[in-house]
């Protein structure tokens, strides 16, 4: 059942991402609704998949690589629907829809997610929260690349005169600038938060601390060099993609160190 | 029941004709009321725009109720509706053309949206007079859900189709909504100023005018409600300004990419839109290449707009045939004796009588 609901959340996703391409290209306006709709069900699935993993191992679901990447594109979901209405930012699920697809298919893909579900003690409630809150985070900053690589789409077309039927569709470059950096700040507030129930939660290894200060002090640079320096809208929305890039690599490390241990 | 259409448009009529037709916005209720009380006619809506004057009735024999409205015109506008100013469209026709004017099919511009309006504006003051019932209310509902469902699933009535809407579209693209951008105009050309007058329309924040002839800089900022510069001082209001709009006169570029660049450091990574209406251009082309600076001239800007008026004019065929299936459903509808007529009392305009 557990898988099941994971599998439907997958296809509800790539179902979004492959009707959005349809409706791009039809040029049939106002895709966003189904957007919504399936982004909706597909979050529904997870939910349903999250609470009977959370049954089956006894805690946050967290234990593996497997269950932290499903927990990571459920943040992600989570935090489009917090987003995508707040900026009314309707393609965004458009975009969305295709990373949270492939962080499940690479879950799926995974050693660990053919392994039943073992029942651990929970590691109390700082660790968790250190965990979850933390991954939330990672949501907000895979959003903030999501959001910067349609600010760069968005700014070729406007530089280049191309303004066919996805320029139009896309939103104004000042808005995704501020969701940009208004979802790296929120991701940079989070991740302050999990590190410091990690420092509560105790007994956290040095190499755990040293990664994540890797992901958490280029974001604090990436925010105040935006002031000191006066970064260029472009170069914030590259950064963060660059940034979610390492983010993503230092997260496979940190799961793998966990999952070692 | 039939439904019948007569009117003009300006595909049939120049304006002198038109406006010899036309009926005020406050008059509209009470013609469809007095028209629906003529003999044979059941129910009426009486549209009149700048551009169209239609009206359409409801009647059990469309030929005498073409008969009346004819009369009916000629003895309220004082001038006989002749063909082929005037065309006459009965049942299948009549729908037919209706869904195409709310569609935008039949306006002036392809795929424009006010006539959408301009035809419910009609329809309420009909309907409040008590001039239309079962079949109308039916006809003029039904139409405004093809205008919905053609604009929405097709892409009749997407992007700029002139260069002021053009301008104003990449600067909402830009700049989100324009009401805090600061709109600064060099040169005081006409299509500089209809370009400013669309994006005031749209709530830019202030315009500033700047020409060498410091007078037509006063005249055109006191037309717009904004604020004259002299040419020699417009470079100190620049890290204010969000739109620069260039329409001078001068041989040679006035906005260059080394006079931009150190201004642009001072802006705080805010955007600069230059829409470069002059030719020669005002606009060194190479100011594109700045960071942050989005330029486009005159061509770029008509490309625009015949780029959209080219994606409507492909779209007309998916919208004629969800059109027709319309048409067919409503025709199929009426052809049905019980629902043609029968309304309830009170809207029925019988029972004004």
């Amino acid at each position: 059942m557990e898988r099941a609901f994971l599998v439907s959340s997958t296809l509800c996703f790539l179902a979004g991402f492959a009707y959005s391409m349809y409706a791009l290209g039809a040029k049939v306006r106002h895709p966003s609704r189904w957007n919504f709709v399936v982004m909706l069900l597909g979050f529904a699935f997870q939910l349903g998949f999250l609470r009977l993993r959370s049954g089956a191992v006894g805690r946050c679901p967290l234990t593996n690589l497997f269950e932290v990447l499903v927990f990571l594109s459920w943040s992600v979901v989570l935090l489009y629907f917090v987003v995508g209405s707040t900026y009314r930012l309707s393609l965004l699920g458009t975009f969305t829809a295709p990373l949270v697809f492939l962080i499940q298919v690479v879950a799926q893909l995974l050693p660990a997610a053919s392994v039943a579900p073992v029942f651990k003690k929970s590691a109390g409630f700082w660790p968790e929260l250190h965990a979850a809150i933390s991954l939330v985070a990672y949501g907000a900053f895979a959003l903030a690349c999501v959001a910067g690589v349609m600010f760069l789409v968005q700014e070729r077309h406007l530089k280049r005169h191309n303004l066919n039927s996805f320029f139009q569709d896309l939103p104004p470059i000042a808005n995704l600038s501020v969701a940009v950096q208004r979802l790296m700040l929120a991701g940079f507030v989070l991740l302050t938060v999990g590190i410091v129930a990690g420092f509560f939660a105790g007994h956290t290894p040095a190499a755990t601390i040293a990664l994540a200060a890797g992901v958490w002090l280029p974001y604090g640079a990436i925010l105040v060099m935006r002031r000191t320096h006066r970064f260029s809208s472009r170069r914030i929305a590259w950064l963060a993609v660059v940034a979610f890039t390492l983010a993503l690599g230092t997260l496979g490390v940190l799961s793998l160190f966990h999952l070692g241990n | 029941m039939e439904v019948l259409c007569l009117g003009l448009s300006h595909k049939t009529a120049h304006v002198e004709t038109r406006e010899r037709f036309a009926i005020g916005d406050a008059h509209l209720g009470e013609f469809s009321s007095l028209l629906a009380q003529a003999p044979g006619v059941r129910e009426a809506v009486v549209v009149s725009t700048c551009n169209r004057v239609e009206y359409y009735v409801a009647a059990e024999d469309a030929a005498a109720a073409h008969r009346t409205v004819s009369d009916f015109i000629t003895e309220k506008c004082g001038h006989a509706p002749v063909a082929p100013t005037f065309i006459g469209l009965k049942s299948a026709e009549g729908i037919r053309h209706l869904f195409r004017v709310v569609s935008g099919i039949e306006s002036m511009v392809l795929g424009e949206t006010e006539i959408l309006g301009q035809v419910k504006k009609a329809y309420l003051a009909a309907q409040t007079a008590g001039a239309t019932s079962r079949t109308l209310n039916k006809l003029f509902q039904r139409a405004f859900n093809v205008a919905k469902e053609v604009r929405t699933k097709t892409s009749i009535t997407r992007g700029a189709v002139s260069v002021g809407s053009a301008a104003v579209e990449l600067a909402e693209k830009i700049f989100g909504k324009l009401d805090a951008c600061n709109v600064m105009v060099l040169g005081a050309g006409e299509t500089a100023e209809m370009t400013a007058k669309a994006l005031q329309s749209r709530g830019a924040k202030a315009i500033f005018v700047s020409n060498r002839t410091h007078e037509r800089a006063v005249a055109l900022a006191e037309m717009l409600g904004g604020r004259a510069v002299h040419f020699d001082e417009w470079e100190r209001e620049f890290d204010a300004m969000d739109i620069l709009i260039g329409s001078t006169g001068a041989p040679h570029a006035v906005v260059t990419s080394a006079k931009i660049s150190p201004l642009m450091t001072r802006r705080q990574d805010r955007p600069l839109f230059c829409i470069d209406l002059a030719v020669p251009r005002d606009i060194e082309a190479t100011v594109n290449d700045i960071e942050g600076v989005y330029l486009y001239d005159i061509d770029a800007l008509q490309g625009i707009a015949e780029q959209s008026m080219s994606v409507r004019r492909n779209e007309l065929a998916r919208c004629e045939e969800m059109i027709e299936r319309h048409v067919a459903e409503f025709s199929q509808w009426l052809a049905v004796p019980h629902h043609g007529f029968g309304g309830t009392a009170g809207m029925h305009p019988e029972g004004a009588k």
